[in-house]
């Protein structure tokens, strides 16, 4: 079964009037792998996922979910897969179990099995207390898991997941992820959209970055990084008028230096932890005083930056979700 | 996520078992069911057929109506059928609300992502309408009972007119089916239907007979499928007296008349509704 293909697109578009939402658009996810679709908002990543999942026809071009055409064959389509859509699309007036029992009556599952799953389900998403309360009670984190639960009901081979931590807490973030590890562990071909190239990292074989409704680069998470520009050493300074010191002292370890005047920092692209304790050790040794000094990884606006030359629109109201550059002691 | 201690059998994979996609009957009735456990969660959703319509049989009966000349009858046992029909109406706003609040919530992408007939929505959210409505036609009717009014022309006429009601009501649902598909908020909806429904349910026979209004008036009003389905229903519960001689062409047929206004408007609202839920729903 391996290698064949579980997700199809051939040069998928979708026009709203004069909008190119997606505008030629191919990719392949192998059976039991993960692709990450990684873009700004308004990129096309939702309407890319509306058309694999019958949600929205194609303006043109091709899509194929487990072998099956979304236009052709869209119930074959809806048997195979499952879909956690952007915002979290559970029934609020309906108990987290009823929304399991809803779902299952609609997909045609036997009842002894739904009552099962759904045991199981609300167990391992940490939702058995609140089975029996209404949905709208739930906090944004519950709600999500919900709906992940109900995607995963009928437990399909294949599961589209439309951004699904945007707006979550860290810890919910991570727990959430640890559990689509274990799913893709179970076998299951995941395809998740996001804008958070650390998620992207975390979780997927493969990438596509898509911008403007266009496919902008692809390739693992380490060729993508690597194209972005490696890591940088960041160096804040006491006194800006050691600037040009400082500057001089790391152009013996990088071959690529950044003076911000106004910032009073240096920054420095690095191989790694060996460059950056090099560096920290020569600053030692000079005497000059340093605010601060750390690696920092690429950002999804690195990539960005470096593949389109403009910055990633990005969401303003999921701040407290948005990772951003990391500045840490580990070599990536 | 969790640390807590879970057994063995929770953690193993679901292993997905034979799967038999719902026939439109099932999955429709899995709407409904899912429908009416909203209005048991909410029994306010019910206020608009209940409480509202209760709020005009007593306004009306106690504070317009002494007013009100009818001929032959009283006019307690000539406004119950004008307020049922009223009532009946108002579901496709019930329908409207309903279905733009799903299409909002994205609870209908959520039923078009599974393997069921795409017709199931729509079909699943007018039973659940009707229901609604009836609900509020048997109160109607028990508050008519206390007030003195009867069917007094036997089982068979006075199960008739029900029927009509309710295929009356079937038919405005594709109106509001429509509504609910163009509009993108609850709150447009709402303000749509009512300045809608409000002047349509008025300028009729449901309130005051027509033989006073304005003579260009009174022909609007005579031509109102709500007129003919009132007037058919009074003559059915033997409520009042037959359309005046002078009464415009459907009151003197009002039952036929009905069943055809009934065919009618869904001939025209049903596949305006239809591509325009499919519109919404495509893209």
């Amino acid at each position: 079964m391996g290698g064949t293909a579980a997700v199809e697109a051939v040069d998928l578009v979708k026009h709203f009037g004069t909008n190119r939402a997606v505008d030629g658009v191919s990719f392949v996810v192998p059976e039991g792998t993960v692709l990450g679709l990684l873009g700004p908002n308004g990129a096309g990543k939702t309407t890319l996922v509306r058309m694999l999942t019958t949600l929205s026809v194609p303006t043109s071009g091709t899509g194929r979910v487990a072998g099956f055409d979304v236009v052709t064959q869209p119930n074959e389509v809806r048997r195979s897969m499952g879909l956690t859509g952007q915002a979290a699309t559970v029934d609020e007036i309906l108990t987290g179990a009823e929304n399991l029992r809803l779902v299952g009556a609609l997909y045609g599952l036997p009842r002894a099995y739904v009552r099962d799953a759904t045991e199981r389900l609300l167990d391992r998403f940490d939702l058995t207390d609140a089975a029996d309360r209404m949905a709208k009670t739930y906090s944004g984190g519950m709600r999500r898991r919900l709906d992940l639960a109900v995607s995963l009901l009928a437990a399909p081979p294949i599961l589209f997941l439309d951004e699904p931590t945007t707006g979550l807490d860290p810890k919910s973030r991570s727990g959430l992820w640890a559990v689509l590890r274990e799913l893709v562990d179970e076998g299951t071909t995941l395809l998740l959209t996001t804008q958070y190239l650390e998620e992207a990292d975390q979780l997927a074989d493969e990438i596509v970055v898509v911008d403007k409704g266009k496919v902008i680069a692809a390739g693992t998470p380490t060729q993508l990084k690597d194209e972005a520009g490696r890591a940088s050493v960041v160096i804040t300074l006491t006194h800006a008028r050691d600037l040009a010191a400082a500057a001089d002292l790391v152009r013996a370890h990088s071959p690529e230096v950044h003076v911000d005047r106004t910032g009073r920092r240096v920054t420095a692209r690095a191989g790694g932890l060996g460059d950056m304790t090099r560096i920290a050790a020569a600053f030692e040794a000079s005497g000059i005083e340093l605010d601060d000094l750390g690696l920092a990884r690429p950002s999804l606006d690195d990539v960005f930056l470096h593949l389109t030359g403009h910055r990633a629109e990005d969401a303003e109201d999921t701040e407290e979700a948005e990772p951003g550059p990391i500045t840490e002691g580990a070599a990536p | 996520m969790t640390t807590l201690p879970t057994t063995r059998a929770t953690r193993a994979p679901l292993v997905r078992p034979p799967l038999s996609p719902p026939s439109l009957a099932r999955a429709a009735s899995t709407i409904v069911w899912r429908n009416l456990l909203h209005i048991r969660r909410m029994p306010e959703m019910l206020l608009d057929v209940t409480v509202q319509s209760v709020m005009f049989v007593l306004l009306f009966a106690y504070v317009f109506g002494g007013a009100i000349a009818v001929a032959g009858s009283d006019y307690r046992e000539f406004l119950l059928p004008g307020i049922m029909v009223q009532t009946m109406v108002f579901s496709s706003a019930v329908v409207a609300t309903g279905l733009t609040n799903d299409l909002q919530k994205g609870i209908v992408d959520r039923f078009r992502s599974l393997p069921i007939p795409r017709s199931a929505v729509l079909v699943g959210r007018s039973i659940s309408s009707l229901i609604h409505s009836s609900i509020g036609v048997a109160v109607m009717g028990l508050t008519g009972l206390l007030i003195g009014w009867r069917i007094r022309n036997g089982v068979v006429d006075g199960v008739l007119a029900f029927l009509l009601l309710l295929l009356f009501g079937f038919a405005v649902i594709w109106l509001g089916i429509w509504v609910g598909s163009i509009m993108r908020t609850v709150e447009a909806v709402q303000g749509f239907m009512f300045t809608v429904m409000f002047p349509l349910t008025f300028v009729a026979n449901t309130f005051a007979p027509t033989e006073s209004m304005p003579t260009w008036l009174r022909f609007v009003a005579e031509w109102n499928p709500i007129s003919a389905v009132t007037q058919a229903c009074r003559e059915l519960w033997g409520n009042g007296l037959p359309a005046p001689a002078d009464a415009a062409w459907p009151l003197q047929h009002a039952v036929p008349v009905s069943v055809g206004w009934s065919l009618l408007l869904t001939a025209v609202f049903a596949p305006l509704a239809v591509s325009a839920f499919r519109r919404r729903s495509r893209d």
